[in-house]
């Protein structure tokens, strides 16, 4: 097919836009944008501020699922612009607004301090077992002992599962699949000891146990870092620690 | 930074380690008993005749070890059930949290008492 044939069709994008100078709520506004076959929501969007709405405001870098930046509702559901197609959306208008359960900063810009302090609060590090200097090598690790953590090492902080989680969106304070992901991501490397230190950190009403199981925060995650996953082991290990607590409270009296 | 300030620890663990060992055994043994007691049983297909009748029933509570079957068979499907229930009333917003609690979890804790009580009464 010519690219003159696929370039005259158009697709419609109503996007929710607020510009916190003028606008008192957020409202649509639809654009209409020429469509191919290999473009992104992204693409869409950038070519809506190159050429029609230069006001237009989103947060995107790597333009290939890697930065995380880039999460915004699309078509109601939780999507990373840059890894959605329009070819692969129902035909008619596509609907874009900014991330669910997020305060808008700017059109499809949320806010994303919460969300940064509650990474922070989880020793998102390693913190060694036993510190080693360099002259001393360095830490070895079996492949199976790389596998106990990896996929949960994918995790890109794009925070659609925060967007899809229906606890976070009931309590802002919830700790989030994210966040636990990442605390799996250190707690099950087997270099780091910090695991106490962590445990504490979400043995809260709001840390581990505001997750009720839903389970979605996986089915919508791009990089399949089953953050669920994450938080059911992390119960399971904050309910022993609920008890061996009193252990070790005793013990160190 | 939150190193300085402990969390409150929740409670929620000793519920839902309850809830988790209900969910276990009901799955392991749930379908069994709904299809002996159920179908199986009242049909008579593939069961000694006697099966169900009192004498059996009786002795099988009265054994120390059966006992502790039914105990943790009965209380512990209630309160895998309790948590369920109280967390979906909860996100429905159905009332006052501790209404719910007392109407999930309080039924639970009363059937656990009630039928240990039970267990004990009709002897060994
Ligand atoms: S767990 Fe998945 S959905 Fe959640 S922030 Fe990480 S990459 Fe995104
Ligand atoms: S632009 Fe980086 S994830 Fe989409």
């Amino acid at each position: 097919m010519s690219e003159a044939a696929t370039l005259t069709k158009t697709v419609e994008l109503r996007i929710l836009r607020y510009l916190p100078a003028s606008d008192e709520s957020p409202s649509f506004r639809s654009f209409q944008v020429p469509y191919s076959d290999d473009m992104s929501v992204l693409q869409a969007l950038q070519t809506i501020k190159d050429t029609l709405d230069a006001t237009l405001s989103f947060r995107w870098s790597c333009r290939m699922a890697v930065c995380g930046s880039c999460g915004m509702m699309i078509n109601g559901e939780p999507r990373l612009a840059c890894n959605t197609f329009l070819r692969n959306l129902p035909p008619g208008p596509v609907t874009v607004e900014a991330l669910k359960n997020f305060p808008i900063e700017r059109d499809l810009v949320v806010s994303v301090g919460d969300f940064v302090k509650k990474i922070e609060s989880i020793y998102p590090y390693i913190i060694p077992k036993e510190p080693k200097t360099v002259a001393q090598g360095t830490y070895l690790q079996t492949p199976a002992q790389l596998a106990a953590y990896e996929s949960f090492s994918d995790c890109i902080n794009c925070m659609l599962c925060y967007a899809a989680c229906p606890q976070f969106g009931e309590n802002p304070d919830f700790i989030g699949p994210g966040a636990m992901a990442l605390l799996q991501r250190y707690n099950g490397d087997s270099r780091d000891g910090g695991q106490q230190k962590r445990l504490d950190a979400i043995a809260g009403e709001d840390g581990v146990w505001s997750c009720t199981a839903v389970g979605i925060c996986s089915e919508v995650c791009p990089k399949h870092v089953d953050p669920a996953n994450a938080i059911n082991q992390n119960k399971t290990n904050s309910a022993f620690d609920f008890f061996l607590h009193y252990l070790r409270k005793d013990a160190a009296q | 930074m939150s190193e300085a300030v402990p969390v409150k620890r929740s409670i929620s663990p000793i519920f839902w380690l309850l809830f988790g060992a209900g969910g276990m055994l009901s799955a392991l043994f749930g379908p069994a008993l709904i299809l002996i007691t159920d179908v199986l049983g009242p049909t008579g297909t593939g069961l000694p005749a006697d099966f169900e009748s009192y004498d059996h029933a009786l002795a099988f509570a009265r054994n120390p070890l059966g006992k502790l079957v039914l105990l943790a068979v009965i209380s512990l499907f209630f309160w895998h059930g309790a948590e369920r229930i109280y967390l979906t009333l909860k996100d429905m917003k159905a009332g006052p949290l501790p209404v719910l609690k007392l109407a999930t979890y309080g039924v639970a804790a009363a059937v656990t008492l009630v039928t240990f009580l039970l267990l004990l009464a009709i002897g060994f």
